[in-house]
C-alpha cells in the first residue's frame, strides 16, 4: 500500500467464462454501492466503466473459468499486476456449469453449436482458477451472495480473515426454522455437503438444494449419494445432481464419477 | 490510436480494446480508406460455454435453473421461455395465477435491467461521463434514484424468486413457492415510488440530445392481442410477418461468422432486424397502459420511432410499464390453489418465445419419453441484434468522419449500447478497433 494513508485501494474486475451475474452483484449493492465506491476505486471494471485504469491493482476480483489459450495466458497476467485475488463465484471457483464439457470431447460441442467449427478456438476442459494460479480467497455461490463481496472487501482493506461461513447449508435450514425438506417430505436435497451461504433458499422454498455454493467444508458426498440411492434414485439420477454449477469441485467430482461408473 | 482531426487520407483504423459498459466480450473493428468505410466487424471474443451441447441428457426439470447461468442480468427470460417450451411438451396447462405471477417476476426483471442499462451504463453516453460514478458528481439526485429503481426491482425478482441473480422459485408447472396476498401487498408502496420515478426517468431522458438517425428497420417482437407482450404472443413485425413461434426456425436463420463467438440471426427473406424495447413499443404501442401512454404523449414520443438512440426512451416507457402491471396484478391476486401443476415426462418437441429485457428470447427442446433433453437450440436477443448493429455502424459512421477518432469511437459504441448487448448471452467486452491508414 502506498505510503498515502487517504489512497483508496484500487481495485480491478476481470471476467473469464462467465455469465457477469457475479460481477453484477457489485452494482446490486446498490444502496450501500456509493459508499463502497467512497472507499475503494474501482479502477478496472469495464462492465460499468470507459475509463479503464492500468495495474498493479490491491485486489483483483476474479470472475469466471478458465476455457481459451487466450484466457489461460490472461490470467497470468491478472495475478502479476495484483496483490490479492479473489475468485468470484462458482465459475471461477469450480469451472462452473461450462465445465460438463470436462467429461465429454469439446470437439463434437463445437460442431454441435457453431455451423463452422473452424472459427472457433477452445480448450478441452473448464478449469477453476486455482488450477492456474495461486488463489488468496474464494467466493463461492452461483451467484455469489453480494454480502460476502462487501464482507471481503471490508476484510481485505482492513486486513483481517473475512467472516465466510464453511458449514453446510444445514446449519441456515435450521436457523431459519425451515422443517428439514429432505426427512420431512423425502424430497432430494444436497444441503447436508453444500457449503452455506444462501440462506438455504431452496428448502424455504420448498424445493431440495441444488448445491450451488459448492462443497462445504469437510463434506461426505459418498454417504449422502447412498441415500439418494436408498430413496430409489438411479446412478444417473445421482450423478446429475453432483454434476451441476460445482461439477468440476474434486468432493462432487468423485462421487459423480463413481456413479458414473456403476 | 490517432487524435487528427482533419478528415483523413488513406487507412484509418479506429481501436476499442475494450468496449465499455456492455454486458460482455466484445470488440469493434472500422477500417476507413479516406472517407470510404471499408470495413465495421463486431467481433466476440467471449469464450463459448456451448450450453446447447451438455444440456444434452439432462432432465427437463433442470433446463429453468441451468440455461438461467447463460446471463447473470436477464435469469428470469431463460427460466420463462424453458419452462413454457417444456410445458408444451408436457402438455401443462399452468393456473390464471400462476400466469399473472410469472408477468409479474417478468416485470421485477425487466425493472431491475431496464434501471440499471438507463442510468448506469447508456445515460453516461448522453452526460458525457465515463461511468455512473462520474455522473454522481453532477446528477446525484438521478443516480440515487436509479439505484433506489434498481433496488426496487430486484427485491420483486427476490420476494418472487428467493434472489435476484439465479433466482430459485421458477419451475416447470409454476413456481416452488408462490407469494401470499399480504407478501405482494407490502411491496405495493415502493412500486409506487417507482412509477413516479420511472415517468420522471422518461421526461429526463427524453431531454438528452439524439442524433438524427432514422433507419427502415424490420422491428420484430411478440404481440399479444390483449396485453403488452412478455411471455407469450405471435411473433409479428412491421414488414409483414406474422408466425406462430413453432414457425421461427423457417424465417430465422443463424449465421456463423468469422469475427465472432456469437451467432448472426438474419430473417431468410430480408436479412437484419432490430428486437428489444424500441420494437415492441412500435408494435405494442397501442397495449401499453395509462401512465405509460399518457407520459408519451407528454414528451411527443409517439410510433413509429425509428431511430434507435431513442430507445433509451422506450425503454423508460418500458420502466413505467413494468411498474404499473406489476401493481396491477398485485392489486388483483388470489393466489394459485397450489403452487405448480406437474405432469409425467412424455416425448416430444417444444418451442416458445419470451420477451427479455433486450428483446425476444426463443427456446426449442426435443424430450425422450423419460423426459431427457435430446436436443435444444437457443436464439437470445443479442444475436438476433448483431448484424442490424453492424448495419446501423455502416450507416452512422459517414456523419461521424469529420470528427476526431475519440469523438467517432464514444458515438460508435453509443450506437452499439444503444441495442443493451448482453454478450454473456450472445456467447460476451467490447473492443472498438477503427483502422485509418
Amino acid at each position: 500500500m502506498s505510503s498515502d494513508a487517504k489512497k483508496k485501494p484500487k481495485i480491478g474486475v476481470f471476467k473469464f467464462a462467465s455469465c457477469d451475474g457475479c460481477q453484477l452483484s457489485l452494482l446490486d449493492l446498490e444502496e450501500a454501492l456509493l459508499d463502497v465506491v467512497g472507499a475503494v476505486e474501482l479502477a478496472y471494471f469495464p462492465e460499468a466503466s470507459r475509463n479503464m485504469g492500468k495495474g498493479p491493482y490491491d485486489i483483483a476480483l476474479v470472475e469466471g473459468s478458465v476455457t481459451t489459450h487466450h484466457d489461460a495466458e490472461k490470467i497470468q497476467h491478472v495475478r502479476r499486476q495484483c496483490r490479492t485475488l479473489v475468485t468470484i463465484g462458482a465459475c471461477a471457483t469450480a469451472g462452473g456449469i461450462q465445465a460438463l464439457r470436462n467429461w465429454k470431447d469439446v470437439n463434437e460441442y463445437v460442431r454441435y453449436v457453431y455451423a463452422k467449427p473452424d472459427f472457433i478456438s477452445t480448450l478441452k476442459m473448464s478449469t477453476p482458477i486455482a488450477e492456474h494460479v495461486p488463489v488468496d480467497f474464494e467466493l463461492r455461490g452461483c451467484p455469489i451472495n453480494k454480502n460476502h463481496l462487501l464482507e471481503l472487501l471490508s476484510a481485505v482493506i482492513s486486513g483481517r480473515k473475512p467472516n465466510i461461513p464453511t458449514y453446510s447449508v444445514c446449519i441456515e435450514c435450521k436457523r431459519r426454522g425451515n422443517v428439514c425438506v429432505a426427512v420431512a417430505q423425502g424430497i432430494d436435497c444436497v444441503g447436508p455437503v453444500t457449503q452455506a451461504g444462501c440462506g438455504a433458499l431452496c428448502p424455504t422454498y420448498n424445493r431440495g438444494c441444488y448445491g450451488c455454493f459448492g462443497p462445504m467444508e469437510n463434506p461426505n458426498p459418498v454417504a449422502l449419494a447412498s441415500i439418494f440411492e436408498a430413496q430409489g434414485h438411479t446412478d444417473q439420477e445421482i450423478m446429475r445432481k453432483f454434476r451441476m454449477f460445482n461439477a468440476w469441485s474434486w468432493q462432487f467430482r468423485q462421487v459423480s464419477e463413481a456413479r458414473e461408473r456403476k | 490510436m490517432s487524435t487528427s482531426t482533419a478528415p483523413p487520407r488513406g487507412v484509418t483504423n479506429i481501436k476499442v480494446e475494450t468496449l465499455a459498459r456492455v454486458e460482455g466480450e466484445g470488440a469493434l473493428t472500422v477500417r476507413l480508406r479516406g472517407a470510404r468505410i471499408e470495413d465495421v466487424k463486431l467481433r466476440i471474443p467471449e469464450p463459448p460455454r456451448f450450453f446447447e451441447a451438455f444440456l444434452r441428457g439432462r432432465l427437463f426439470s433442470e433446463a429453468p435453473d441451468i440455461t438461467a447461468r447463460i446471463c447473470g442480468i436477464c435469469p428470469i427470460a431463460y427460466q420463462m421461455s424453458s419452462v413454457h417450451a417444456m410445458e408444451k411438451i408436457l402438455g401443462i396447462a399452468i393456473h390464471p395465477a400462476v400466469r399473472q405471477l410469472r408477468r409479474l417476476f417478468y416485470c421485477g426483471e425487466w425493472i431491475e435491467s431496464h434501471a440499471l442499462h438507463i442510468y448506469m451504463l447508456h445515460a453516461p453516453d448522453f452526460l458525457g461521463c465515463a461511468d455512473v460514478v462520474e455522473m454522481t458528481k453532477d446528477y446525484r439526485a438521478a443516480v440515487e434514484k436509479a439505484l433506489k429503481l434498481k433496488l426496487i426491482g430486484n427485491k420483486l425478482v427476490a420476494l418472487m424468486g428467493g434472489r435476484e441473480i439465479h433466482p430459485i422459485s421458477a419451475t416447470v408447472g409454476g413456481f416452488f413457492r408462490v407469494p401470499s396476498k399480504e407478501e405482494l401487498a407490502a411491496i405495493r408502496p415502493e412500486l409506487e415510488w417507482a412509477l413516479e420515478a420511472s415517468i420522471e426517468t422518461a421526461k429526463l431522458v427524453a431531454g438528452f440530445p439524439f442524433p438524427d438517425f432514422n433507419q427502415d428497420y424490420e422491428f420484430v417482437s411478440l404481440s399479444h392481442p390483449d396485453e403488452y407482450p412478455l411471455n407469450e404472443g405471435r411473433i409479428v413485425s412491421n414488414k409483414g410477418l406474422d408466425i406462430d413461434v413453432s414457425e421461427f426456425e423457417d424465417h430465422f436463420l443463424e449465421q456463423h461468422v468469422k469475427h465472432s463467438n456469437a451467432l448472426h440471426s438474419v430473417l431468410r427473406e430480408r436479412g437484419s432486424y432490430l428486437v428489444g424495447p424500441l420494437a415492441r413499443f412500435n408494435l405494442n404501442y397501442d397495449k401499453l397502459p395509462e401512465a405509460a401512454r399518457r407520459t408519451c404523449a407528454e414528451i411527443g414520443f409517439q410510433p413509429p420511432c425509428l431511430n434507435q438512440f431513442k430507445s433509451i426512451i422506450a425503454r423508460a416507457i418500458e420502466l413505467i410499464f413494468s411498474c404499473e402491471e406489476a401493481l396491477r396484478i398485485i392489486g388483483s391476486y388470489e393466489p394459485p390453489p397450489a403452487p405448480r401443476v406437474q405432469a409425467p415426462p412424455r416425448a416430444g418437441t417444444g418451442q416458445a418465445a419470451t420477451e427479455a429485457p433486450r428483446g425476444t428470447l426463443y427456446h426449442r427442446y426435443v424430450l425422450d419419453d423419460k423426459g431427457v433433453i435430446l436436443s435444444s437450440r437457443i436464439v437470445p436477443p443479442t444475436s438476433q441484434n448483431l448484424k442490424r448493429i453492424e448495419d446501423d455502424l455502416w450507416r452512422f459512421l459517414p456523419s461521424l468522419l469529420e470528427q476526431p477518432v475519440e469523438e467517432i469511437t464514444l458515438r460508435c459504441e453509443q450506437a452499439i449500447r444503444n441495442y443493451d448487448p448482453c454478450i454473456s448471452c450472445a456467447t460476451h467486452f467490447l473492443k472498438l478497433n477503427i483502422e485509418r491508414t
